[in-house]
Protein backbone atom coordinates (compact mmCIF):
# COMPACT_ATOMS: atom_id res chain seq x y z
CA UNK A 1 0.00 0.00 0.00
CA UNK A 2 1.42 3.35 -1.07
CA UNK A 3 1.80 6.29 1.26
CA UNK A 4 -1.02 8.33 -0.22
CA UNK A 5 -3.34 5.36 0.06
CA UNK A 6 -2.68 4.82 3.72
CA UNK A 7 -4.17 8.21 4.42
CA UNK A 8 -7.34 7.60 2.45
CA UNK A 9 -10.22 5.27 3.13
CA UNK A 10 -11.05 2.80 0.39
CA UNK A 11 -14.04 3.86 -1.68
CA UNK A 12 -14.84 0.23 -2.32
CA UNK A 13 -13.79 -2.88 -0.45
CA UNK A 14 -14.81 -6.47 -0.98
CA UNK A 15 -14.46 -9.17 1.60
CA UNK A 16 -14.52 -12.83 0.55
CA UNK A 17 -16.93 -11.99 -2.27
CA UNK A 18 -18.52 -15.06 -3.84
CA UNK A 19 -20.90 -15.15 -6.81
CA UNK A 20 -22.94 -18.02 -8.15
CA UNK A 21 -25.08 -18.80 -11.18
CA UNK A 22 -27.31 -21.47 -9.67
CA UNK A 23 -24.81 -24.10 -8.51
CA UNK A 24 -21.97 -22.70 -10.64
CA UNK A 25 -19.37 -20.86 -8.58
CA UNK A 26 -18.29 -17.96 -10.81
CA UNK A 27 -16.43 -15.69 -8.35
CA UNK A 28 -14.53 -17.46 -5.59
CA UNK A 29 -13.71 -15.29 -2.63
CA UNK A 30 -12.35 -11.98 -3.83
CA UNK A 31 -11.03 -9.55 -1.21
CA UNK A 32 -9.72 -6.23 -2.43
CA UNK A 33 -9.58 -2.59 -1.36
CA UNK A 34 -10.02 0.07 -4.01
CA UNK A 35 -8.96 3.65 -3.31
CA UNK A 36 -10.52 6.79 -4.73
CA UNK A 37 -9.37 8.62 -7.86
CA UNK A 38 -7.75 5.63 -9.45
CA UNK A 39 -8.34 3.60 -12.56
CA UNK A 40 -8.45 -0.11 -11.89
CA UNK A 41 -8.04 -2.55 -14.75
CA UNK A 42 -9.54 -6.01 -14.44
CA UNK A 43 -7.93 -8.52 -16.75
CA UNK A 44 -8.03 -12.26 -17.28
CA UNK A 45 -9.00 -14.90 -19.82
CA UNK A 46 -12.53 -15.15 -21.16
CA UNK A 47 -15.01 -16.72 -18.75
CA UNK A 48 -12.88 -16.17 -15.65
CA UNK A 49 -15.55 -14.08 -13.90
CA UNK A 50 -14.51 -10.47 -14.57
CA UNK A 51 -17.96 -9.33 -15.64
CA UNK A 52 -19.59 -11.26 -12.84
CA UNK A 53 -17.23 -9.66 -10.33
CA UNK A 54 -17.95 -6.08 -11.34
CA UNK A 55 -21.68 -6.80 -11.60
CA UNK A 56 -21.57 -7.72 -7.92
CA UNK A 57 -20.29 -4.23 -7.14
CA UNK A 58 -23.53 -2.52 -8.21
CA UNK A 59 -25.82 -5.40 -7.27
CA UNK A 60 -26.67 -6.12 -10.88
CA UNK A 61 -25.58 -9.75 -10.62
CA UNK A 62 -28.68 -10.65 -8.61
CA UNK A 63 -30.93 -9.59 -11.51
CA UNK A 64 -29.94 -12.76 -13.35
CA UNK A 65 -32.42 -15.51 -12.44
CA UNK A 66 -30.82 -18.02 -10.07
CA UNK A 67 -27.82 -15.81 -9.34
CA UNK A 68 -26.55 -15.42 -5.78
CA UNK A 69 -23.91 -13.41 -3.93
CA UNK A 70 -22.12 -14.14 -0.65
CA UNK A 71 -19.57 -12.12 1.26
CA UNK A 72 -19.43 -8.38 1.70
CA UNK A 73 -18.95 -5.29 -0.44
CA UNK A 74 -18.35 -2.00 1.35
CA UNK A 75 -19.10 1.16 -0.59
CA UNK A 76 -17.81 4.26 1.24
CA UNK A 77 -17.91 2.30 4.46
CA UNK A 78 -21.41 0.86 4.02
CA UNK A 79 -22.15 -2.79 3.34
CA UNK A 80 -24.18 -2.79 0.12
CA UNK A 81 -25.38 -6.32 0.79
CA UNK A 82 -26.47 -5.45 4.34
CA UNK A 83 -30.00 -6.09 5.55
CA UNK A 84 -32.60 -3.69 4.21
CA UNK A 85 -30.28 -2.02 1.70
CA UNK A 86 -32.17 -1.13 -1.48
CA UNK A 87 -30.18 -2.19 -4.57
CA UNK A 88 -31.79 0.63 -6.54
CA UNK A 89 -30.12 3.19 -4.26
CA UNK A 90 -26.76 1.41 -4.51
CA UNK A 91 -26.94 1.54 -8.30
CA UNK A 92 -27.30 5.30 -8.14
CA UNK A 93 -23.91 5.43 -6.40
CA UNK A 94 -22.15 3.03 -8.77
CA UNK A 95 -22.48 3.82 -12.45
CA UNK A 96 -22.01 1.32 -15.23
CA UNK A 97 -20.99 1.39 -18.87
CA UNK A 98 -21.54 -1.72 -20.95
CA UNK A 99 -19.64 -3.45 -23.71
CA UNK A 100 -22.21 -2.56 -26.34
CA UNK A 101 -23.18 1.12 -26.47
CA UNK A 102 -26.80 1.11 -25.32
CA UNK A 103 -28.49 4.50 -25.27
CA UNK A 104 -32.16 4.19 -24.43
CA UNK A 105 -34.15 3.83 -27.64
CA UNK A 106 -36.77 6.47 -28.42
CA UNK A 107 -35.11 8.92 -26.01
CA UNK A 108 -33.34 12.03 -27.27
CA UNK A 109 -29.70 12.70 -26.52
CA UNK A 110 -30.83 15.18 -23.88
CA UNK A 111 -33.28 12.77 -22.25
CA UNK A 112 -30.76 9.95 -22.22
CA UNK A 113 -28.56 12.05 -19.96
CA UNK A 114 -31.39 13.75 -18.06
CA UNK A 115 -33.20 10.58 -17.07
CA UNK A 116 -30.88 9.91 -14.13
CA UNK A 117 -30.94 13.43 -12.61
CA UNK A 118 -34.72 13.54 -13.09
CA UNK A 119 -34.97 10.29 -11.21
CA UNK A 120 -32.98 11.85 -8.38
CA UNK A 121 -35.51 14.66 -8.15
CA UNK A 122 -33.97 17.36 -10.33
CA UNK A 123 -37.00 18.99 -11.97
CA UNK A 124 -36.13 22.57 -12.85
CA UNK A 125 -35.50 22.81 -16.57
CA UNK A 126 -32.60 25.24 -16.24
CA UNK A 127 -30.83 23.05 -13.70
CA UNK A 128 -31.41 19.97 -15.84
CA UNK A 129 -29.97 21.69 -18.89
CA UNK A 130 -26.95 22.72 -16.90
CA UNK A 131 -26.46 19.18 -15.61
CA UNK A 132 -26.80 17.66 -19.07
CA UNK A 133 -24.32 20.10 -20.55
CA UNK A 134 -21.87 19.48 -17.74
CA UNK A 135 -22.12 15.69 -18.09
CA UNK A 136 -21.76 15.79 -21.85
CA UNK A 137 -18.71 18.02 -21.48
CA UNK A 138 -17.17 15.62 -18.99
CA UNK A 139 -17.79 12.82 -21.46
CA UNK A 140 -16.12 14.87 -24.22
CA UNK A 141 -19.24 14.75 -26.34
CA UNK A 142 -20.72 18.22 -25.89
CA UNK A 143 -19.17 19.85 -28.95
CA UNK A 144 -20.42 17.12 -31.25
CA UNK A 145 -24.03 17.10 -30.03
CA UNK A 146 -24.78 20.55 -28.65
CA UNK A 147 -26.77 21.49 -31.76
CA UNK A 148 -28.84 18.33 -31.89
CA UNK A 149 -29.77 17.49 -28.33
CA UNK A 150 -33.29 16.60 -29.47
CA UNK A 151 -32.09 13.96 -31.92
CA UNK A 152 -32.41 10.35 -30.87
CA UNK A 153 -29.51 8.94 -28.86
CA UNK A 154 -29.43 5.97 -31.19
CA UNK A 155 -28.76 8.26 -34.17
CA UNK A 156 -25.15 8.81 -33.04
CA UNK A 157 -22.14 6.80 -34.16
CA UNK A 158 -20.98 3.88 -32.02
CA UNK A 159 -18.18 5.82 -30.35
CA UNK A 160 -20.45 8.79 -29.71
CA UNK A 161 -23.10 6.49 -28.30
CA UNK A 162 -20.58 5.03 -25.88
CA UNK A 163 -19.59 8.52 -24.72
CA UNK A 164 -23.29 9.31 -24.36
CA UNK A 165 -23.59 6.27 -22.10
CA UNK A 166 -20.65 7.56 -20.06
CA UNK A 167 -22.35 10.98 -19.80
CA UNK A 168 -25.54 9.23 -18.73
CA UNK A 169 -23.67 7.45 -15.96
CA UNK A 170 -21.79 10.61 -14.88
CA UNK A 171 -24.96 12.68 -14.65
CA UNK A 172 -25.88 11.31 -11.24
CA UNK A 173 -22.40 11.91 -9.76
CA UNK A 174 -21.52 8.37 -8.75
CA UNK A 175 -18.21 8.02 -6.86
CA UNK A 176 -17.52 4.78 -8.76
CA UNK A 177 -18.07 3.83 -12.39
CA UNK A 178 -17.81 0.28 -13.67
CA UNK A 179 -16.92 -0.29 -17.30
CA UNK A 180 -17.18 -3.71 -18.90
CA UNK A 181 -14.96 -3.75 -22.00
CA UNK A 182 -16.25 -0.32 -23.00
CA UNK A 183 -14.08 -0.04 -26.10
CA UNK A 184 -14.21 -3.56 -27.48
CA UNK A 185 -16.96 -2.63 -29.96
CA UNK A 186 -15.26 0.58 -31.09
CA UNK A 187 -12.76 1.68 -33.71
CA UNK A 188 -9.22 2.74 -32.68
CA UNK A 189 -9.97 6.47 -32.73
CA UNK A 190 -13.07 6.17 -30.57
CA UNK A 191 -11.12 3.85 -28.29
CA UNK A 192 -8.36 6.42 -27.87
CA UNK A 193 -10.91 9.13 -27.06
CA UNK A 194 -12.49 6.99 -24.37
CA UNK A 195 -9.12 6.08 -22.89
CA UNK A 196 -8.28 9.78 -22.72
CA UNK A 197 -11.63 10.44 -21.15
CA UNK A 198 -11.12 7.82 -18.47
CA UNK A 199 -7.83 9.49 -17.56
CA UNK A 200 -9.62 12.80 -17.05
CA UNK A 201 -12.47 11.24 -15.11
CA UNK A 202 -9.99 9.98 -12.56
CA UNK A 203 -10.06 13.36 -10.83
CA UNK A 204 -13.71 12.88 -10.01
CA UNK A 205 -14.48 9.20 -9.92
CA UNK A 206 -12.96 5.81 -9.44
CA UNK A 207 -13.13 3.77 -12.61
CA UNK A 208 -13.09 -0.02 -12.57
CA UNK A 209 -12.62 -1.24 -16.11
CA UNK A 210 -12.63 -4.74 -17.52
CA UNK A 211 -10.45 -5.03 -20.57
CA UNK A 212 -9.00 -7.70 -22.82
CA UNK A 213 -6.46 -5.31 -24.19
CA UNK A 214 -3.18 -5.53 -22.27
CA UNK A 215 -1.83 -2.32 -23.81
CA UNK A 216 -4.97 -0.54 -22.75
CA UNK A 217 -4.69 -1.83 -19.21
CA UNK A 218 -1.07 -0.78 -18.91
CA UNK A 219 -1.73 2.59 -20.58
CA UNK A 220 -4.57 3.83 -18.46
CA UNK A 221 -4.74 2.02 -15.14
CA UNK A 222 -3.11 2.64 -11.78
CA UNK A 223 -3.94 -0.78 -10.41
CA UNK A 224 -4.51 -4.07 -12.12
CA UNK A 225 -6.33 -7.14 -10.90
CA UNK A 226 -5.75 -10.45 -12.65
CA UNK A 227 -8.56 -13.01 -12.57
CA UNK A 228 -8.29 -16.70 -13.28
CA UNK A 229 -11.05 -19.27 -12.89
CA UNK A 230 -13.09 -17.06 -10.59
CA UNK A 231 -10.26 -16.02 -8.28
CA UNK A 232 -8.28 -12.82 -8.20
CA UNK A 233 -4.81 -14.22 -8.47
CA UNK A 234 -2.99 -10.94 -8.26
CA UNK A 235 -3.77 -7.31 -7.50
CA UNK A 236 -1.27 -4.50 -7.40
CA UNK A 237 0.23 -1.44 -9.05
CA UNK A 238 -0.15 -1.77 -12.80
CA UNK A 239 3.56 -1.20 -13.40
CA UNK A 240 4.44 -3.94 -10.96
CA UNK A 241 1.87 -6.41 -12.32
CA UNK A 242 3.05 -5.88 -15.88
CA UNK A 243 6.81 -5.77 -15.20
CA UNK A 244 7.38 -8.11 -12.31
CA UNK A 245 4.24 -10.09 -11.55
CA UNK A 246 4.35 -12.03 -8.30
CA UNK A 247 2.42 -15.00 -9.66
CA UNK A 248 3.79 -17.08 -12.51
CA UNK A 249 0.26 -17.49 -13.96
CA UNK A 250 -0.06 -13.71 -14.25
CA UNK A 251 3.21 -13.58 -16.11
CA UNK A 252 2.13 -16.39 -18.44
CA UNK A 253 -1.14 -14.60 -19.23
CA UNK A 254 0.44 -11.20 -19.79
CA UNK A 255 3.13 -12.55 -22.04
CA UNK A 256 0.45 -14.37 -24.01
CA UNK A 257 1.39 -17.89 -23.16
CA UNK A 258 -2.20 -18.84 -22.33
CA UNK A 259 -5.67 -17.38 -22.15
CA UNK B 1 -16.67 -10.28 -75.86
CA UNK B 2 -14.40 -11.91 -73.31
CA UNK B 3 -15.37 -14.39 -70.64
CA UNK B 4 -15.50 -11.84 -67.83
CA UNK B 5 -17.96 -9.63 -69.65
CA UNK B 6 -20.14 -12.59 -70.46
CA UNK B 7 -20.57 -13.60 -66.80
CA UNK B 8 -21.25 -9.99 -65.93
CA UNK B 9 -23.97 -9.81 -68.56
CA UNK B 10 -25.37 -13.12 -67.37
CA UNK B 11 -25.54 -11.83 -63.83
CA UNK B 12 -27.31 -8.69 -64.98
CA UNK B 13 -29.89 -10.74 -66.85
CA UNK B 14 -30.55 -13.07 -63.93
CA UNK B 15 -30.84 -10.11 -61.60
CA UNK B 16 -33.30 -8.47 -63.94
CA UNK B 17 -35.40 -11.61 -64.28
CA UNK B 18 -35.48 -12.07 -60.50
CA UNK B 19 -36.82 -8.54 -60.18
CA UNK B 20 -39.60 -9.25 -62.63
CA UNK B 21 -40.56 -12.47 -60.87
CA UNK B 22 -40.64 -10.71 -57.49
CA UNK B 23 -42.77 -7.95 -58.93
CA UNK B 24 -45.18 -10.50 -60.40
CA UNK B 25 -45.56 -12.28 -57.09
CA UNK B 26 -46.15 -9.02 -55.25
CA UNK B 27 -48.80 -8.20 -57.78
CA UNK B 28 -50.31 -11.67 -57.35
CA UNK B 29 -50.54 -11.12 -53.59
CA UNK B 30 -52.16 -7.74 -54.12
CA UNK B 31 -54.57 -9.05 -56.76
CA UNK B 32 -57.26 -10.34 -54.37
CA UNK B 33 -57.39 -7.00 -52.58
CA UNK B 34 -57.70 -5.09 -55.83
CA UNK B 35 -60.35 -7.50 -57.10
CA UNK B 36 -62.39 -7.28 -53.92
CA UNK B 37 -62.36 -3.49 -53.97
CA UNK B 38 -63.16 -3.38 -57.66
CA UNK B 39 -65.94 -5.97 -57.48
CA UNK B 40 -67.56 -4.49 -54.40
CA UNK B 41 -67.44 -1.04 -55.94
CA UNK B 42 -69.00 -2.27 -59.21
CA UNK B 43 -71.86 -3.96 -57.41
CA UNK B 44 -72.68 -1.19 -54.98
CA UNK B 45 -71.07 1.88 -56.47
CA UNK B 46 -74.23 3.48 -57.82
CA UNK B 47 -75.92 3.67 -54.40
CA UNK B 48 -72.78 4.99 -52.77
CA UNK B 49 -73.28 8.64 -51.92
CA UNK B 50 -72.85 11.10 -49.11
CA UNK B 51 -76.43 10.45 -47.98
CA UNK B 52 -75.67 6.72 -47.80
CA UNK B 53 -73.24 7.59 -45.02
CA UNK B 54 -75.56 9.96 -43.22
CA UNK B 55 -79.04 8.39 -43.27
CA UNK B 56 -80.64 5.51 -41.44
CA UNK B 57 -81.40 2.25 -43.23
CA UNK B 58 -84.84 2.05 -44.79
CA UNK B 59 -87.16 -0.59 -46.24
CA UNK B 60 -86.85 -1.80 -49.81
CA UNK B 61 -87.69 0.86 -52.35
CA UNK B 62 -86.35 3.71 -50.22
CA UNK B 63 -82.87 5.19 -50.24
CA UNK B 64 -81.48 4.05 -46.92
CA UNK B 65 -78.02 4.41 -45.48
CA UNK B 66 -75.76 3.13 -42.76
CA UNK B 67 -75.20 6.14 -40.51
CA UNK B 68 -76.33 4.35 -37.37
CA UNK B 69 -74.23 1.28 -38.04
CA UNK B 70 -71.11 3.34 -38.68
CA UNK B 71 -71.65 5.08 -35.33
CA UNK B 72 -72.48 1.75 -33.65
CA UNK B 73 -69.34 0.10 -34.97
CA UNK B 74 -67.15 3.01 -33.92
CA UNK B 75 -68.68 3.08 -30.45
CA UNK B 76 -68.35 -0.65 -29.85
CA UNK B 77 -64.82 -0.84 -31.25
CA UNK B 78 -63.83 2.13 -29.07
CA UNK B 79 -65.36 0.53 -25.99
CA UNK B 80 -63.67 -2.78 -26.74
CA UNK B 81 -60.35 -0.98 -27.27
CA UNK B 82 -60.58 0.90 -23.97
CA UNK B 83 -60.66 -2.46 -22.20
CA UNK B 84 -58.79 -4.71 -24.59
CA UNK B 85 -55.74 -2.57 -25.40
CA UNK B 86 -54.56 -1.68 -21.87
CA UNK B 87 -55.30 -5.15 -20.58
CA UNK B 88 -53.51 -6.67 -23.55
CA UNK B 89 -50.44 -4.49 -23.11
CA UNK B 90 -50.28 -5.13 -19.37
CA UNK B 91 -50.49 -8.88 -20.03
CA UNK B 92 -47.81 -8.53 -22.68
CA UNK B 93 -45.53 -6.68 -20.24
CA UNK B 94 -46.16 -9.30 -17.58
CA UNK B 95 -45.42 -12.18 -19.94
CA UNK B 96 -42.28 -10.66 -21.35
CA UNK B 97 -40.80 -9.08 -18.20
CA UNK B 98 -41.90 -11.43 -15.44
CA UNK B 99 -43.14 -14.34 -17.53
CA UNK B 100 -41.30 -17.29 -16.03
CA UNK B 101 -42.97 -20.04 -14.06
CA UNK B 102 -46.30 -21.72 -13.97
CA UNK B 103 -48.73 -18.78 -13.76
CA UNK B 104 -47.17 -17.14 -16.79
CA UNK B 105 -47.26 -20.33 -18.81
CA UNK B 106 -50.90 -20.91 -17.96
CA UNK B 107 -51.72 -17.34 -18.98
CA UNK B 108 -49.74 -17.68 -22.21
CA UNK B 109 -51.48 -20.95 -23.03
CA UNK B 110 -54.96 -19.56 -22.29
CA UNK B 111 -54.31 -16.54 -24.47
CA UNK B 112 -53.22 -18.81 -27.31
CA UNK B 113 -56.35 -20.89 -26.89
CA UNK B 114 -58.49 -17.76 -26.82
CA UNK B 115 -56.93 -16.66 -30.12
CA UNK B 116 -58.01 -19.95 -31.67
CA UNK B 117 -61.61 -19.84 -30.46
CA UNK B 118 -63.82 -19.09 -33.47
CA UNK B 119 -65.41 -15.69 -33.06
CA UNK B 120 -68.92 -17.11 -33.29
CA UNK B 121 -68.20 -19.14 -30.15
CA UNK B 122 -67.07 -15.99 -28.38
CA UNK B 123 -70.41 -14.47 -29.36
CA UNK B 124 -72.38 -17.41 -28.02
CA UNK B 125 -70.35 -17.34 -24.81
CA UNK B 126 -71.11 -13.66 -24.21
CA UNK B 127 -74.74 -14.35 -25.12
CA UNK B 128 -74.82 -16.99 -22.43
CA UNK B 129 -73.28 -14.97 -19.64
CA UNK B 130 -74.35 -11.39 -20.44
CA UNK B 131 -77.16 -11.18 -22.98
CA UNK B 132 -79.47 -13.71 -21.33
CA UNK B 133 -79.46 -11.62 -18.17
CA UNK B 134 -79.21 -8.05 -19.45
CA UNK B 135 -80.39 -8.22 -23.04
CA UNK B 136 -78.68 -7.23 -26.30
CA UNK B 137 -76.51 -4.15 -25.93
CA UNK B 138 -73.48 -2.26 -27.13
CA UNK B 139 -71.78 -3.34 -23.90
CA UNK B 140 -72.26 -7.01 -24.74
CA UNK B 141 -71.06 -6.41 -28.29
CA UNK B 142 -67.99 -4.54 -27.08
CA UNK B 143 -67.29 -7.26 -24.52
CA UNK B 144 -67.19 -9.94 -27.19
CA UNK B 145 -64.96 -7.76 -29.37
CA UNK B 146 -62.63 -7.12 -26.42
CA UNK B 147 -62.34 -10.87 -25.88
CA UNK B 148 -61.24 -11.29 -29.48
CA UNK B 149 -58.84 -8.38 -29.28
CA UNK B 150 -57.19 -9.14 -25.94
CA UNK B 151 -55.13 -12.20 -26.87
CA UNK B 152 -53.98 -10.63 -30.13
CA UNK B 153 -52.69 -7.52 -28.38
CA UNK B 154 -51.23 -9.46 -25.46
CA UNK B 155 -49.26 -12.01 -27.45
CA UNK B 156 -48.05 -9.63 -30.10
CA UNK B 157 -46.91 -7.05 -27.55
CA UNK B 158 -45.16 -9.79 -25.58
CA UNK B 159 -43.18 -10.70 -28.68
CA UNK B 160 -42.42 -7.03 -29.34
CA UNK B 161 -41.15 -6.43 -25.78
CA UNK B 162 -38.98 -9.52 -25.96
CA UNK B 163 -37.15 -8.01 -28.91
CA UNK B 164 -35.75 -5.27 -26.67
CA UNK B 165 -32.19 -6.41 -25.83
CA UNK B 166 -31.60 -7.39 -22.21
CA UNK B 167 -28.59 -5.11 -21.82
CA UNK B 168 -30.78 -2.05 -22.40
CA UNK B 169 -32.99 -3.06 -19.49
CA UNK B 170 -29.82 -3.63 -17.46
CA UNK B 171 -28.59 -0.16 -18.38
CA UNK B 172 -31.80 1.19 -16.86
CA UNK B 173 -31.39 -0.88 -13.71
CA UNK B 174 -27.74 0.10 -13.46
CA UNK B 175 -28.82 3.74 -13.50
CA UNK B 176 -30.93 3.14 -10.42
CA UNK B 177 -34.30 2.83 -12.11
CA UNK B 178 -36.66 0.38 -10.50
CA UNK B 179 -38.06 -2.37 -12.68
CA UNK B 180 -41.40 -0.71 -13.24
CA UNK B 181 -39.66 2.53 -14.20
CA UNK B 182 -37.55 0.64 -16.71
CA UNK B 183 -40.81 -0.68 -18.15
CA UNK B 184 -42.57 2.69 -18.20
CA UNK B 185 -39.71 4.93 -19.26
CA UNK B 186 -37.57 2.71 -21.44
CA UNK B 187 -39.38 -0.40 -22.62
CA UNK B 188 -42.75 1.09 -23.55
CA UNK B 189 -41.45 4.24 -25.28
CA UNK B 190 -38.84 2.15 -27.08
CA UNK B 191 -41.48 -0.22 -28.46
CA UNK B 192 -44.14 2.42 -29.07
CA UNK B 193 -44.23 2.14 -32.84
CA UNK B 194 -44.35 -1.62 -33.02
CA UNK B 195 -47.03 -1.80 -30.33
CA UNK B 196 -49.07 0.81 -32.16
CA UNK B 197 -48.96 -1.30 -35.29
CA UNK B 198 -50.05 -4.38 -33.37
CA UNK B 199 -52.93 -2.43 -31.84
CA UNK B 200 -54.12 -1.15 -35.19
CA UNK B 201 -54.09 -4.62 -36.66
CA UNK B 202 -56.19 -5.85 -33.76
CA UNK B 203 -58.60 -2.92 -34.16
CA UNK B 204 -58.94 -3.58 -37.88
CA UNK B 205 -59.60 -7.22 -37.13
CA UNK B 206 -62.49 -6.56 -34.72
CA UNK B 207 -63.89 -3.84 -36.95
CA UNK B 208 -64.98 -6.42 -39.47
CA UNK B 209 -66.28 -9.03 -37.04
CA UNK B 210 -69.91 -10.07 -37.63
CA UNK B 211 -70.57 -13.35 -35.88
CA UNK B 212 -69.98 -12.28 -32.27
CA UNK B 213 -72.09 -9.14 -32.75
CA UNK B 214 -75.09 -11.07 -34.06
CA UNK B 215 -75.50 -12.67 -30.65
CA UNK B 216 -74.58 -9.70 -28.52
CA UNK B 217 -75.36 -6.30 -30.06
CA UNK B 218 -77.97 -7.80 -32.38
CA UNK B 219 -78.48 -4.79 -34.64
CA UNK B 220 -80.82 -1.84 -34.83
CA UNK B 221 -82.63 0.03 -37.58
CA UNK B 222 -82.20 3.26 -35.64
CA UNK B 223 -79.62 4.93 -33.44
CA UNK B 224 -79.36 3.17 -30.11
CA UNK B 225 -80.53 5.46 -27.33
CA UNK B 226 -77.96 4.16 -24.87
CA UNK B 227 -75.12 1.68 -24.62
CA UNK B 228 -77.44 -0.87 -23.02
CA UNK B 229 -79.66 -1.04 -26.11
CA UNK B 230 -79.34 -3.27 -29.17
CA UNK B 231 -76.86 -1.49 -31.42
CA UNK B 232 -76.27 -1.54 -35.14
CA UNK B 233 -72.86 -2.35 -36.57
CA UNK B 234 -71.57 -2.14 -40.12
CA UNK B 235 -70.92 -5.83 -40.51
CA UNK B 236 -74.30 -6.93 -39.12
CA UNK B 237 -76.07 -4.31 -41.24
CA UNK B 238 -74.31 -5.62 -44.34
CA UNK B 239 -75.29 -9.14 -43.34
CA UNK B 240 -78.94 -8.17 -42.91
CA UNK B 241 -79.08 -6.32 -46.21
CA UNK B 242 -77.39 -9.16 -48.04
CA UNK B 243 -79.90 -11.79 -46.96
CA UNK B 244 -82.96 -9.54 -47.38
CA UNK B 245 -83.75 -10.96 -50.82
CA UNK B 246 -84.43 -7.52 -52.32
CA UNK B 247 -82.17 -6.44 -55.13
CA UNK B 248 -81.92 -2.82 -54.03
CA UNK B 249 -81.03 -3.76 -50.44
CA UNK B 250 -78.45 -6.22 -51.71
CA UNK B 251 -76.90 -3.37 -53.62
CA UNK B 252 -76.72 -1.43 -50.37
CA UNK B 253 -74.92 -4.40 -48.84
CA UNK B 254 -72.26 -4.04 -51.54
CA UNK B 255 -71.97 -0.34 -50.92
CA UNK B 256 -71.72 -0.96 -47.17
CA UNK B 257 -68.97 -3.52 -47.78
CA UNK B 258 -67.03 -0.98 -49.77
CA UNK B 259 -67.30 1.54 -46.94
CA UNK B 260 -66.15 -1.02 -44.39
CA UNK B 261 -63.16 -2.22 -46.42
CA UNK B 262 -62.16 1.36 -47.18
CA UNK B 263 -62.37 2.34 -43.52
CA UNK B 264 -60.14 -0.55 -42.47
CA UNK B 265 -57.74 0.23 -45.28
CA UNK B 266 -57.51 3.83 -44.17
CA UNK B 267 -56.92 2.81 -40.59
CA UNK B 268 -54.00 0.66 -41.68
CA UNK B 269 -52.57 3.46 -43.78
CA UNK B 270 -52.97 5.88 -40.91
CA UNK B 271 -51.01 3.53 -38.67
CA UNK B 272 -48.19 3.33 -41.17
CA UNK B 273 -48.16 7.08 -41.37
CA UNK B 274 -48.20 7.53 -37.59
CA UNK B 275 -45.38 5.00 -37.34
CA UNK B 276 -43.26 7.01 -39.71
CA UNK B 277 -43.67 10.36 -37.98
CA UNK B 278 -40.90 11.24 -35.48
CA UNK B 279 -38.24 8.92 -36.75
N1 LIG C 1 -26.22 -16.12 -17.01
C1 LIG C 1 -25.33 -17.07 -16.72
N2 LIG C 1 -25.74 -18.29 -16.31
C2 LIG C 1 -24.85 -19.26 -16.00
N3 LIG C 1 -23.52 -19.10 -16.06
C3 LIG C 1 -23.03 -17.91 -16.45
C4 LIG C 1 -23.91 -16.84 -16.80
N4 LIG C 1 -23.16 -15.77 -17.17
C5 LIG C 1 -21.88 -16.17 -17.05
N5 LIG C 1 -21.80 -17.45 -16.62
C6 LIG C 1 -20.57 -18.20 -16.37
O1 LIG C 1 -19.83 -17.56 -15.36
C7 LIG C 1 -18.45 -17.54 -15.67
C8 LIG C 1 -17.93 -16.13 -15.60
O2 LIG C 1 -18.56 -15.37 -16.61
P1 LIG C 1 -18.19 -13.85 -16.87
O3 LIG C 1 -19.19 -13.31 -17.83
O4 LIG C 1 -18.03 -13.16 -15.56
O5 LIG C 1 -16.76 -13.99 -17.57
P2 LIG C 1 -15.82 -12.85 -18.10
O6 LIG C 1 -14.54 -12.97 -17.37
O7 LIG C 1 -16.50 -11.54 -18.08
O8 LIG C 1 -15.59 -13.33 -19.60
P3 LIG C 1 -15.44 -12.45 -20.93
O9 LIG C 1 -14.06 -11.93 -20.92
O10 LIG C 1 -15.64 -13.44 -22.02
O11 LIG C 1 -16.48 -11.38 -20.88
C9 LIG C 1 -18.30 -18.16 -17.05
O12 LIG C 1 -17.78 -19.45 -16.90
C10 LIG C 1 -19.68 -18.21 -17.60
O13 LIG C 1 -19.87 -19.39 -18.33
MG1 LIG D 1 -17.33 -10.23 -19.59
Amino acid sequence: MGVEEAQKNPVLRTDELQAYFGPFHAVKGVSVSIFPNQVIAVIGPSGCGKSTFIRCLNRLHEETPGAKVKGQVWLEGKDIYGKGVDPVLIRRRVGMVFQKPNPFPALSIFDNVAIGPKLMGLRRRALLEEKVEQSLKQAALWNEVKDKLNKLGTSLSGGQQQRLCIARALAINPPVILMDEPTSALDPISTARIEELVQELKNRVTVIMVTHNMQQASRISDKTGFFLLGSMIEYGDTVQVFTKPRDSRTEQYITGRFG
Amino acid sequence: MNFKNWTYLQRRIINWMAKIVLFLFTFLALLPLIMILFYVLRQGGNVLSWSFLTTLPGPTGSTGGMANSIVGSLVMVALASIVGIPLGIVSGVYLSEYGVGKTANILRFSLDLLTCVPSIIVGIFVYGIVVIRYGFSAYAGAFSLALIMLPIVARSSEEIFKLMPGHIREAGLALGLSRWRVILQILLPGCRKAVLTAIMLAVARIFGETAPLLFTALGNQFYARSLSQPTASMSVQIFNWARSGFADLEQQAWAGSFVLVTLILFMNLATRFLGRVRS
